[in-house]
């Protein structure tokens, strides 16, 4: 267990109703969560328990109707309302990974690390230089210049997370990202994570069901019916 | 990193079949243009060659061109005399439908006044102008004839021996040129029953002089009389003089020209419509053609939103691709015409204002086109890929 830094990530009594009248829906229903800088924490819970939803309130994507969220001790949004840029925030400090890569279809491999940068305004050859480490530390060197399309599953899955640490985010989410892989290549997934978060001090939020992996875990939190309990570290 | 370019050099068959499509449509807005100024070209281009200051035609037609005028051939003497006339010359003009090669021949019958006017003038673009008083004609290209081939027309035989470009009838068919005396032999064919009895009554005068001149009335009547105003005097008084005359009508050059836009106003009407018809579905046709193609990005940008994307990298993206289909489209469109408008049946004049102001139409279409595009890419939400 690696010594946590500084707090990256503070959300407190995050509300988010989906639908209203009768058919309303609590998803969260007072969520408060921090992380720190180089931990990497586990969401488990059955399937409606909210875990999307609260981490796209996290990752500013939809923010809940009230609760205030702040990332590296800056308030950006209260109460459904952002006080800040989002996308702003999103592009320059924070990672996505999704069950599925999602990479642009048109782009290269190494494209779809290159964009992830161009997008935080990074270009040239830092920004080559950057994208070629990355990819030759997820071992896709050798793949750099092929389509997503003529990559498997696990190939396109780390391209995902060469992405999505491009910009040496703050904070990567990632939401069920070994549930379309086998479990060796899930477990390849977790621990590429792990190090990230540990070399770079990069706080790692992962959904996930897969329970083989929590060892890789510093902190595992449970939801269920869109209300949230800590649970004692593995091992 | 162009995402435009990428995104198109990925589908580049779509891409490809996309321009060409829309190039055929812009394909029809430049020739639209082209048929528009072509009919005006046109319906002008007979009387703006024939340089005529004043035409008198028959008092109170709009010929010869809209209707029948006929004038008696002394008119042509009468005129002459006209101060500050430099020179006025008989012309015939009358629209026949015969038949050459077993096929029908229809053509704009010009009588010049030969030998004053030997049609230097006309837009010879092959061979040369009348020589000959008799038997010679200058036709227009889209009468079909080739330079030297002899065309049988009332009884006679006609050598072809220039060829005029653009010279065309309101109706679209091209006009032959002939000396005054051919021109009327032509036009006052008669059965060859009539033709002997009309010649027994010229030579051997057995008919009585009024039966004479009813079956061989043309050869002492003319359509217009084309006046060249002497340099220095005024056209205005000319002009005047011959209103002034009990028994024609006398217009300006530009009064012709008018009458004569007349006779095309409603083709040009229709056409100008149509345009305007035609750019409008061009532009529902851009639209939806990059609505969609925003559409099938969509996965695509919700990636890029939720990866915190400017909004104007996202535009910037589709209207680039706008631009692009643009430049492909009118690139298409302008290699079409170039390679197409001169095998037109009717003349499609295409000018390089022209060029420019459809190009600029088209451009403002695909590029509003491009925001519809623009306006659904922002209604993407950034949470789309996870929302799914
Ligand atoms: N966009 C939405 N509209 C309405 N209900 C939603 C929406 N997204 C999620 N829900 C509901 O909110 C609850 C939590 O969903 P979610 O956060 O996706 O759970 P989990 O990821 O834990 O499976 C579920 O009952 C789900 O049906
Ligand atoms: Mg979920």
């Amino acid at each position: 267990m690696s010594a946590l830094g500084a707090e990256a990530l503070r959300a407190e009594g995050l509300v988010k109703t989906y639908g209203s009248g009768h058919t309303a829906l609590r998803a969260l229903d007072d969520v408060s969560i921090s992380t720190r800088r180089g931990e990497v924490a586990a969401l488990l819970g059955p399937s409606g328990a909210g875990k999307s939803t609260l981490l796209q309130a996290l990752g500013l994507l939809s923010l809940p109707e009230q609760g205030t969220i702040s990332v590296g001790g800056r308030v950006v949004a209260v109460d459904g309302q952002a006080r800040e840029d989002l996308a702003a925030i999103r592009r320059g400090g924070m990672g996505f990974v999704f069950q599925k890569a999602n990479l642009i279809p048109f782009l290269t491999a190494r494209e779809n690390v290159l964009l992830a940068l161009q997008i935080n305004g990074r270009v040239g050859a830092p920004a080559a230089k950057r994208a070629d480490d990355l990819l030759g530390y997820l071992e896709l060197t050798e793949r750099a210049a092929h389509y997503p399309a003529m990559l498997s599953g696990g190939e396109q899955q780390r391209v995902s997370i060469a992405r999505a640490l491009a910009n040496e985010p703050a904070v990567v989410f990632a939401d069920e990202p070994t549930a379309a892989l086998d479990k060796k290549r899930g477990r390849d997934v977790i621990e590429l994570l792990g190090e990230a978060a540990h070399d770079h001090g990069t706080s790692v939020f992962v959904v996930t069901h897969d329970h083989r992996t929590l060892d890789l875990f510093d902190t595992i939190y449970e939801m269920e019916d869109g209300r949230l309990r800590p649970q004692p570290p593995v091992s | 990193m162009n995402l435009a370019l990428k995104d198109i050099g990925f589908q580049r068959l779509r891409f490809a079949a996309t321009g060409l499509g829309l190039g055929l449509l812009f394909t029809l807005v430049l020739a639209m243009g082209g048929i528009y100024k072509g009919l005006v070209e046109e319906a002008t281009q007979l009387a703006d060659s024939l340089e005529a200051d004043i035409w008198i035609v028959q008092r109170d037609t709009r010929g010869p061109f809209a209707e029948r005028s006929v004038l008696p051939a002394e008119t042509e003497a009468r005129a002459q005399v006209v101060t500050g006339v430099r020179s006025a010359r008989a012309f015939t003009y009358v629209f026949i439908q015969r038949e050459h090669r077993g096929r029908p021949l229809r053509l704009g019958l010009v009588g010049l006044a030969w030998p004053l006017d030997r049609g230097d003038r006309l837009p010879i673009v092959e061979g040369r102008a009348l020589r000959a008083g008799r038997y010679e004609m200058v036709a227009d290209r889209m009468l079909g004839f080739a330079l030297g081939e002899v065309v049988h027309l009332s009884d006679e035989n006609y050598t072809v021996v220039g060829l005029t470009r653009g010279m065309v009838s309101s109706s679209g068919d091209g006009i032959a040129f002939f000396t005054l005396a051919d021109a009327q032999r032509i036009e006052g064919y008669l059965a060859p029953e009539s033709l002997r009895l009309a010649r027994a009554g010229r030579t051997g005068s057995s008919f009585p002089a009024p039966f004479e001149t009813a079956i061989a009335p043309r050869q002492e009547q003319v359509s217009a009389i084309l006046v060249e105003v002497a340099p220095g005097a005024s056209a205005a008084d000319v002009l005047q003089a011959f209103q002034a005359w009990p028994d024609v009508t006398a217009r300006s050059a530009s009064e012709q020209r008018a009458l004569l836009l007349q006779v095309v106003d409603k083709p040009r009407r229709q056409i100008l419509l149509f345009r305007v018809l035609l750019l409008a579905i061009s532009g529902i046709i851009v639209s939806l053609i990059l609505y969609n193609m925003t559409v099938a990005r969509t996965h695509e940008i919700g990636v890029l939103k939720l990866m915190g994307a400017r909004t104007s990298m996202v535009a910037g993206m589709i209207l680039q691709q706008a631009m692009l289909l643009w430049a492909a489209g009118y690139a298409v469109a302008l290699a079409l015409a170039v390679l197409t408008f001169d095998r037109f049946p009717r003349k499609v004049t295409l000018t390089g204002e022209e060029i420019v102001l459809v190009g600029v139409v088209v451009f403002v279409v695909c590029v509003l086109g491009g925001l519809a595009g623009v306006v659904r890419a922002l209604r993407i939400p950034a949470n789309l890929v996870l929302a799914s």
